[in-house]
């Protein structure tokens, strides 16, 4: 192996931030202030991500890295090179064999168990920052559930868009009481979040930690005559004919020619060993 | 309904070392219900310093200003908000309003104070305008930019509009022309009809003879000048 | 006289039944050894408009910011008539209790309306904020409401989606006091309202607000210099001086017949026009 300490961080560390996720864990949705290390990657590579993984990993997990769906993008790469090398565990690109995944603006297709931990990275964790800069007011607001704010953000969304525009790092209520930023993931996404699996999120930059434990009531923030809808491009997958994954657009071509494919690699990538195939596919494989 | 036992006041000038001017001593008078007293006496002898104490706008150095059943010279500054509301009128001769009032709403206000309905309010309004020749044309308009005389009849429109059961009435009549003047004339008759206390003070001669019961000389409540 | 009789009853019942919504109570403001404002008491009852008028530095914003809740008096109490548990002293309650208070039964007019507004959120969408606060959660409702406060403040319905920064002073300020009032507050603060505004949108905005407080009965307290404007928008007046209050009374009475030196002082350098 090598002279790092399991995991990169010391131990003392590594409880630190324990204690953090277990605090998060007791309290839904509250951000947690942990003393974020510096780490061998520039902020916003996933150094709060990273840091929650380098606390949860043990040496008998298997690790899953995806970056936007993708577990062959540089970020995921780079991640799962970082952990092989300095913590020595399994790697993994399925996430059915994965226990702990972490994830940059994805949640996987393929439903999480009991089992599994998804750790998320993000980069500003205070949902209600756009809104109000001071981090005085918005502890306060978060702590007298102060929450008008919030739709203040979607109000805006509908009267200039005519519908709620915003389509990722869309906010969420967590057990009914704290509004929380899902991190950048897709709304599409966002269904998802009452999950088996245990969910962390880690901000390296702004020093939070917070998390939903499993089977937690997670709901999107809407209007009574706007409901929360988790969009995604409605086409099928070109390559494993996917309709109900959330898909990527790719331009294939100088003539505008596009093709849309699943975000999540492993999830098409399984169902195309299963002999699902796209409109697309024929013309890939020759 | 309007009963004053021996009001005293005076002004003290802080700023002029302390100086201290006794401007009524011992005023006391009564109005009965459909009554109209005259006040009368020299300029300066303080007929209007008289009204103004007994609106509550002068604060009396003591003695009684009975209005209803309120001590004007005693009460809460509500207590008097609610009496000018409810109870006791005043026509002074010059017209506070806020610019770009409408006159029409500067008129209906006194009724809107007392919950009458905005209808109903420019309703009456309106007659009374039309009844003091404004021309229909200016009541959209703030009467801030009239001249003396429509702004006197606008005064008069809005101490009329609602019917006070005790009027207090200074110089109602003055800039005003003869077709005018009778009409105001009228308007004071028919409050006395209804049963209001008014005190007035006319300059005008005739309107005095033709409108009031009796007179009070507030001469006879002058402090006696130490010279 | 009936009529007579019925009015005098009618004068009583209406003035003694009624019961004061706010009782301000010995309050007292120190900056270490300097006075802010103290021995301050009144009550207001439901309906009144009362003016808090003296120089700079006389304690009046202090005074205000302490009523408000902005600042914490060093002792006193500011007893409000709360719809629920009735009079409660707003010093000593919880804050949440508090803040909620500011969001419904209270409102408060900043001098400066970008200090109470949301400059990067449209107009609609400051109207709508104190409803979303409150729990209003259907858009169009929220959008018809602000929609119809625009109009009540005399902003057309077209700029509903301008950023107030896109706004005049005169409606900037009024835009402030539509997304103040929206939720029907019983109590306006008002810290020099028409400051800073051109003289013929101070009187636009008078007589704006005078129509406001009568038609939805508001009881306010507006702080000022500018003896012109309670004149015309206060019934009672309270005088202050190096954090004393040295006069009250009727508006007009203390204007006309003022009794304290500095009152005095404070009317005859009034300019006339």
């Amino acid at each position: 192996m090598s002279n790092y300490n399991f995991a990169y961080l010391d131990e003392q560390t590594k409880r630190m931030i324990r204690r953090a996720i277990l605090k998060g864990l007791a309290v839904p949705g509250y951000q947690v202030p942990f003393a974020s290390r510096e780490m061998p990657m520039p902020y916003g590579w996933g150094t709060g991500g990273v840091q929650v993984s380098a606390a949860t990993l043990t040496p008998e997990d298997t690790l899953k890295v995806i970056d936007q769906g993708a577990d062959d993008t540089t970020n995921a790469v780079s991640i799962r090179k970082f952990f092989e090398r300095t913590a020595g565990v399994e790697t993994t690109e399925e996430t059915e064999q994965a226990s702990v995944i972490q994830t940059r603006h994805r949640i996987p297709e393929a439903k999480l168990r009991e089992d599994q931990i998804l750790v998320y990275q993000v980069p500003i964790p205070e949902p209600l920052r756009f809104l109000e800069p001071r981090e005085t007011e918005t502890r306060k607001m978060h702590s007298l559930e102060e929450y008008g704010l919030m739709h203040v953000k979607l109000y805006e969304d509908i009267s200039q868009h005519g519908a709620i525009a915003t389509s990722y790092a869309y906010p969420v209520k967590v057990e009914d009481r704290y509004v929380m930023d899902p991190s950048p993931i897709p709304k599409f996404d966002n269904p998802k979040m009452e999950m088996a699996a245990i969910q962390l999120f880690g901000a390296g930059r702004e020093q939070r930690i917070y998390a939903v434990p499993p089977y937690t009531k997670v709901v999107s923030l809407d209007f009574e005559d706007y409901p929360f809808e988790a969009t995604k491009a409605e086409h099928a997958c070109d390559l494993c004919g996917a309709e109900d994954s959330y898909l990527d657009e790719v331009i294939v071509d100088d003539a505008g020619n596009r093709m849309f494919v699943c975000s999540d690699t492993d999830y098409c990538r399984s169902r195309r060993g299963a002999g699902h195939v796209g409109r697309l596919a024929q013309e890939e494989v020759a | 309904m309007i009963e004053l036992n021996n009001v005293n006041k005076s002004f003290t000038l802080h700023n002029q070392g302390s100086a201290v001017i006794p401007v009524m001593e011992g005023a006391s008078l009564s109005v009965e219900p459909g009554e109209c007293v005259g006040l009368i006496g020299a300029s300066g002898s303080g007929k209007s310093t008289l009204m103004r104490l007994i609106y509550g706008n002068y604060l009396a150095a003591s003695g009684q200003i009975l209005v209803g059943n309120v001590d004007v010279a005693s009460a809460e500054p509500r207590e008097i908000l609610a009496l000018r509301r409810d109870t006791l009128g005043y026509v002074s001769q010059f017209l506070r309003v806020v610019p770009r009032v409408p006159t029409l709403d500067v008129v209906a206000e006194p009724l809107l104070a007392v919950g009458k309905s905005q209808a109903e309010a420019r309703d009456k309004a309106a007659t009374l305008l039309s009844l003091l020749n404004i021309p229909e044309g200016l009541w959209g308009l703030s009467p801030t930019t009239f001249s003396g005389g429509e702004q006197q009849r606008v005064n008069i429109a809005r101490g009329f509009a609602y019917e006070y059961p005790a009027l207090l009435l200074d110089e109602p009549t003055a800039s005003l022309d003869a077709k005018n003047r009778d009409m105001v004339l009228g308007l004071i008759e028919g409050a006395k009809a209804r049963g209001a206390a008014i005190i007035g003070i006319f300059h005008d001669e005739g309107a005095r003879e033709r409108v009031c019961d009796r007179f009070i000389d507030v001469t006879g409540f002058s402090p006696q000048v130490a010279a | 006289m009936r009529a007579d009789k019925d009015f005098r009853e009618n004068t009583r019942a209406r003035t003694e039944t009624v019961k004061p919504l706010l009782q301000v109570r010995e309050i007292e403001k120190r900056y270490g050894a300097r006075i802010g404002c103290t021995g301050v008491n009144f009550d207001l009852y439901p309906g009144e408009v009362m003016g808090i008028v003296g120089e700079s530095g006389s304690g009046k914003s202090t005074l205000l910011n302490c009523l408000a809740g902005h600042l914490e008096p060093d002792a006193g109490q500011v007893i409000f008539d709360t719809r629920a548990d009735g009079p409660v002293d707003t010093v000593t309650m919880s804050e949440p209790e508090r803040r909620m208070l500011s969001r419904t039964d209270w409102a408060f007019v900043h001098q400066h309306a970008r200090d109470g507004l949301r400059t990067s959120v449209s107009a609609g969408g400051n109207i709508g904020e104190r409803l979303m606060a409150v729990g209003d959660r259907h858009y169009g409702n929220i959008r018809e409401r602000a929609i119809d406060w625009l109009g009540r403040v005399e902003i057309s319905e077209t700029r509903v989606d301008d950023r107030p920064t896109a706004f005049s002073g005169g409606m900037q300020q009024r835009l402030q006091i539509a997304r103040n009032l929206v939720t029907g507050p019983r109590l306006v603060f008002m810290d020099e309202p028409t400051g800073g505004l051109d003289v013929s949108v101070q009187a636009r905005l008078l007589d704006l607000l005078r129509g406001l407080v009568r038609e939805m009965g508001l009881s306010a307290l507006i702080v000022t210099h500018d003896l012109a404007v309670v004149r015309l928008l206060a019934d009672r007046l309270m005088v202050m001086k190096d954090g004393h209050v040295v006069e009250t009374g009727l508006t007009d009475q203390v204007l006309d017949d003022p009794q304290h030196a500095y009152t005095q002082l404070l009317v005859s350098s009034v300019l006339q026009v």
